[in-house]
């Protein structure tokens, strides 16, 4: 029987593995060096918010790993020997392979900033890191004062969370407003301020020159590049994006780049070697996606892809349309389609904004100048359709299709208050368009694309 | 903030203990003539009951309501005793004349419940004079501190959204000591209110004056347990309505259950009792309402002329017809969470232990042959009952009515309803009796399950498999299984509270009544990966 090992128990390779047994009898051992079982990295930040507890988060019950014939080892793979397919251990175990999937995930970033490996210095991505963040900033007692480092996703989470245990938060982002590589200006400003009214000191436009260390080997304060300015704090969260994390794999014969290089069948360099995931970087980018992409769903949908080829069905990795989401403090943001920001949009992409009185909601449609074609949409505090985007972007429906059937799209709770005529009627006015918002319809949301 | 918090807390306690602590005041003794009055008001036989309570009670000691209620079972005892024993004896005789006359002496029902018919009239003491005084004192400080340590919620809950920060890190919601205390002391109140009434006659005084401006009559136990519930009802409603104010679905679902408990389940009865009418909860649906087909609730019903017969056509019109008819529209969640008074109660006072929930799948397999157990119990017992009323005979298939009616109240209708029901919320979540007991939910759910517009759609590939929604569900359902595969989440046991649509921190959950076609969609629907990808992922 074919064994299949896959390193990694994130999304990817458990999704991966779950496939395969769909499909197969194949042998499968999952190999993971963080934690016994399956756990969502995503909800890491609600135990320490205290919404959840650590078994909360494991999707799956213990047995079902034995049920479905899914081994699991706990340990740290050292080296790959791909001449005689064996993986070999920190303690020096080994284990032989047929198939070898690396779904390795990521590490924080680090720029080599001063004082970067202090205690008390962390990022946020593994469950080590909560247990850090309990020790170093359990309350506000033993951390006076948090600094996170780059203005991300995972940045802004940790200021959520530090939040909740009244821990004084300065927030140091790069970018000139929060997230503005990704987000176009108005809802990149609207997030600027909902951070400031959860009371976090936002510090736009700088970046860290040094953590400084005190008697103990523990952070002591940071200083600001462009002022100098030394703040005293007692934890330094790193959140500048994060990075495949293959150090093990630096000195083997595999091809990488910042990660491991793959092609569309998420095979790597070396024969019956795959990579999915985080750490994987496709050869070439699909379509508008990046090389890498350390994302949830992308992560899952690889692992969907490489069972299908590892059971006997070949299969290129062909992402769909693009959608992601996240949330900022209160605000929830879905995606779907291609919205980019000021920075990286092309002229030919036009962009609706809508904001809502409160500021806790806006919209940012994007469309082709001449063709009027729908491309994408940022939604902010009114959740959105999932399948009806999707059908949209497959259709190339028009953005005045898009306007006219927006209440279709429309996710709220019951009895929510819809926004859609407000909405229209803006991109009417602004666009000297006569669009009349059409009533929701069972009908068309069941249609398929 | 904090401080208003904190004395709001302080009140409250005090409030509380205060409560508690009126059951060990007053004294109780009748005199002679009030003794004999009872006595022909009950239609006793047997002069050794007269006899031996006069001995027990018509003194001038102070007793209290144990002392009180100790004698009264000895009197009690011993009365059945003596002609427990002559019974006995005849029998031994064959004497069979002799023995049968004995029966019209003994003394039936328990003796807790004599014993609270006479202290009710005996009591005595500070409480029962200053009845107002100790409203205030009790319900009142009980009110004001709690809505003082609720309603500064507004400002320290900060900006709209979902705040269920610190739960599992603080001892009240997550099964710390406090907890526990929670749990004895509910439990108390239960067993003490369903099977120790008298000890707890004092709280029918102060709620005396309210039941005669209400009905005309004191105050019985159970006309405290429904005020009681009531203002527990509001004043946690008030907190569902602080900590939930953003979101409109559950500001509409609190006012409809709080509005439904009020009107329905207690001022409605409360009147018709008073017009002379059988107090009758509309919305209360058998099976749920198990005694509905109950001899003497026929009788009753029956004998009170046109309402009477209203009422009754009514009841089987809303368990046979409406019931599931709305059950196909707009789900189970139109009653359990909308109209119902136990589920109101879990959504109300429970909403903060409903993380307590088991979401094994062991406890799934139990949820399903409890709950259908007991339907099937409830069932058995109505026929059983309906087939005597009518035949006129006491058992029917080998099932005496009486037995199998007793013991379905004490087990179903007290103690897993009642004692575990409510009383275990702190520890295993605010739906234990609506999720593994409740014969209406397990009807209904069938309905929901099979036939009904109602699902919580899962927004396409969206899910992070957080685990946020399965740790909210209050019925125990792992809504990520469903939700991480992109699958609709169509479960007999959804009450349709919307907790996990309103914790998601992705907008992945709705519920929505819509058409019946792909409602169910068990394949991994699972949005983002290409059209051909999907078809062979979903050819399985």
């Amino acid at each position: 029987m074919e064994h299949i090992v896959i390193i990694g128990n994130g999304i990817s390779g458990v999704t991966l593995a779950r496939h395969i047994r769909k499909n197969s009898e194949k042998k499968i051992t999952i190999v993971s060096a963080e934690t016994d079982y399956f756990f969502s990295r995503t909800a890491l930040m609600y135990i320490y918010m205290g919404h959840m507890k650590y078994e909360h988060t494991q999707p799956y019950e213990n047995w079902f790993w034995k049920k479905n014939q899914i081994e699991l080892k706990k340990g740290f793979v050292e080296e790959i020997d791909t001449e005689n397919k064996e993986l070999i251990f920190s303690n020096k175990e080994t284990l032989s392979y047929d198939k070898l999937v690396l779904a390795v995930g990521s590490k924080p970033n680090k720029f080599g900033w001063p004082g970067q490996d202090l205690e008390g210095v962390q990022g946020l991505y593994h469950k080590q890191d909560l247990e850090n963040l309990e020790k170093h900033a359990p309350n506000n007692k033993v951390c006076k004062r948090a600094v996170i480092v780059g203005g991300g996703l995972i940045g802004i989470e940790l200021a959520e969370m530090l939040h909740t245990r009244n821990i004084p938060v300065t927030f140091l982002v790069r970018e000139k407003s929060f997230w503005n590589g990704v987000l176009p200006k108005g809802e990149s400003e609207m997030i600027n301020r909902h951070i400031v009214e959860n009371h976090i000191d936002l510090r736009l436009g700088v970046n860290l020159k040094e953590i400084k260390e005190d008697e103990n080997g523990h952070c002591r304060s940071i200083v600001i590049a462009e002022t100098g300015e030394e703040i005293a704090c007692d934890l330094v969260g790193l959140t500048a994006g994060v990075s495949p994390n293959i150090e093990f794999l630096k000195e083997s014969e595999f091809e990488t780049n910042r990660g491991i290089l793959v092609n569309r069948f998420l095979e790597t360099n070396v024969k019956d070697v795959y990579a999915i995931g985080d750490c994987a970087e496709q050869r070439k980018a699909i379509g508008n996606r990046r090389p890498i992409e350390a994302v949830w769903y992308t992560g899952r949908m690889m692992g969907e892809t490489l069972a299908q080829t590892l059971c006997g069905n070949p299969l290129e990795y062909k992402p769909g349309h693009w959608f992601n989401s996240a949330k900022f403090f209160d605000i929830e943001y879905q995606t779907y389609g291609w919205v980019f920001s000021e920075r990286h949009k092309k002229d030919s992409e036009i962009h609706f904004h809508w904001k809502h009185e409160d500021d806790y909601k806006c919209i940012t449609v994007a469309y082709e100048k001449d063709s009027n074609k729908f491309l994408g949409i940022n939604t902010f505090g009114i959740r959105m359709r999932h399948e009806i985007f999707d059908k949209w972007l497959t259709e190339e429906r028009s953005v005045h299709h898009v306007m006219e059937h927006l209440a279709d799209a429309n996710f709220d709770p019951e009895f929510y208050k819809a926004h859609e005529r407000e909405i229209v009627s803006k991109f009417n006015t602004e666009n000297n368009t006569n669009i009349q918002p059409k009533k929701k319809s069972w009908k068309r949301i069941f249609a398929k694309a | 903030m904090k401080a208003i918090k904190y004395i709001g807390l302080v009140i409250f306690l005090i409030g509380l203990t205060i409560f508690t602590a009126t059951i060990f005041t007053g004294s109780f003794s009748l005199s002679a003539a009030e003794l004999d009055e009872f006595i022909q008001s009950k239609g006793y036989q047997s002069e050794l009951i007269k006899e031996e309570l006069s001995k027990a009670v018509v003194t001038n000691e102070p007793l209290d309501i144990f002392e009180f209620s100790s004698r009264v079972k000895i009197a009690f005892d011993n009365s059945n005793h003596y002609y427990n024993t002559l019974i006995t004896k005849y029998n031994k005789e064959k004497n069979w004349d002799e023995k049968g006359k004995q029966y019209q002496y003994l003394i039936y029902g328990k003796p807790h419940t004599l014993s609270y018919e006479l202290a009710k009239k005996a009591g005595k003491g500070y409480v029962r004079d200053h009845a107002g005084l100790l409203w205030w004192l009790t319900f009142g400080l009980g009110i004001i501190g709690a809505l003082l340590f609720i309603l500064p919620n507004v400002i320290l809950l900060g900006k709209p959204g979902i705040k269920n920060n610190g739960i599992y890190l603080e001892s009240p919601t997550n099964r710390g000591w406090i907890a526990w205390l929670v749990l004895v002391y509910l439990v108390t109140f239960y067993l003490l209110l369903y099977f120790m009434a008298d000890y707890v006659v004092n709280w029918t005084y102060i709620l005396d004056p309210v039941s005669r401006a209400l009905n005309g009559g004191e105050a019985s136990q159970w006309f405290v347990y429904g005020f009681l519930y009531c203002v527990i009802m509001i004043v946690m409603g008030v907190r569902m309505y602080v900590k939930y104010r953003y979101n409109k679905y559950q500001m509409v679902r609190t006012t409809s259950v709080l509005f439904f408990q009020i009107v329905f389940a207690f001022l409605i009865p409360e009147i018709m009792v008073s017009l002379n009418a059988p107090g009758y909860d509309f919305k209360n649906a058998f099976p749920l309402d198990y005694d509905f087909f109950f001899e003497w609730n026929l009788k009753s019903l029956t004998e009170s002329g046109s309402i009477g017969l209203f009422i009754l056509v009514w009841g089987i019109i809303l368990t046979i017809v409406i019931v599931p008819i709305m059950v196909y529209f707009f789900g189970k969640r139109w009653y359990c969470s909308w109209v119902c008074g136990c589920g109101g109660l879990a959504e109300t006072l429970g909403d903060p232990y409903r993380q307590h929930s088991d979401k094994s799948l062991k406890a799934w397999k139990l949820e399903r042959w409890l709950i259908h157990s007991v339907l099937v119990f409830s069932l058995v017992m109505s026929i059983v009952t309906v087939y005597c009323y009518l035949s006129g005979t006491s058992s029917f298939l080998g099932i005496n009515s009486q037995w199998i009616k007793d013991t379905y109240s004490f087990l179903i209708g007290a103690w897993f309803a009642g004692v575990i029901g409510t009383g275990f919320y702190p520890i295993f979540g605010n739906r234990v009796w609506c999720r593994f007991g409740c014969p209406l939910a397990a009807y209904l759910g069938l309905v929901q399950r099979f036939k009904s517009r109602f699902r919580i759609t899962t927004n396409g590939g969206q899910c992070i498999s957080c685990g946020n929604c399965s740790t909210y569900c209050e019925q125990g359902i792992d809504v990520r299984a469903y939700a991480q595969k992109g699958e609709n989440i169509v479960r007999a046991s959804c009450v349709g509270c919307g907790i996990c649509s309103a914790v998601c921190p992705r907008g992945v959950l709705k519920l929505e009544n819509g058409p019946l076609e792909g409602r169910i969609n068990p394949n991994d629907i699972l949005l983002g990966n290409d059209v051909n990808l999907m078809d062979l992922v979903n050819q399985k």
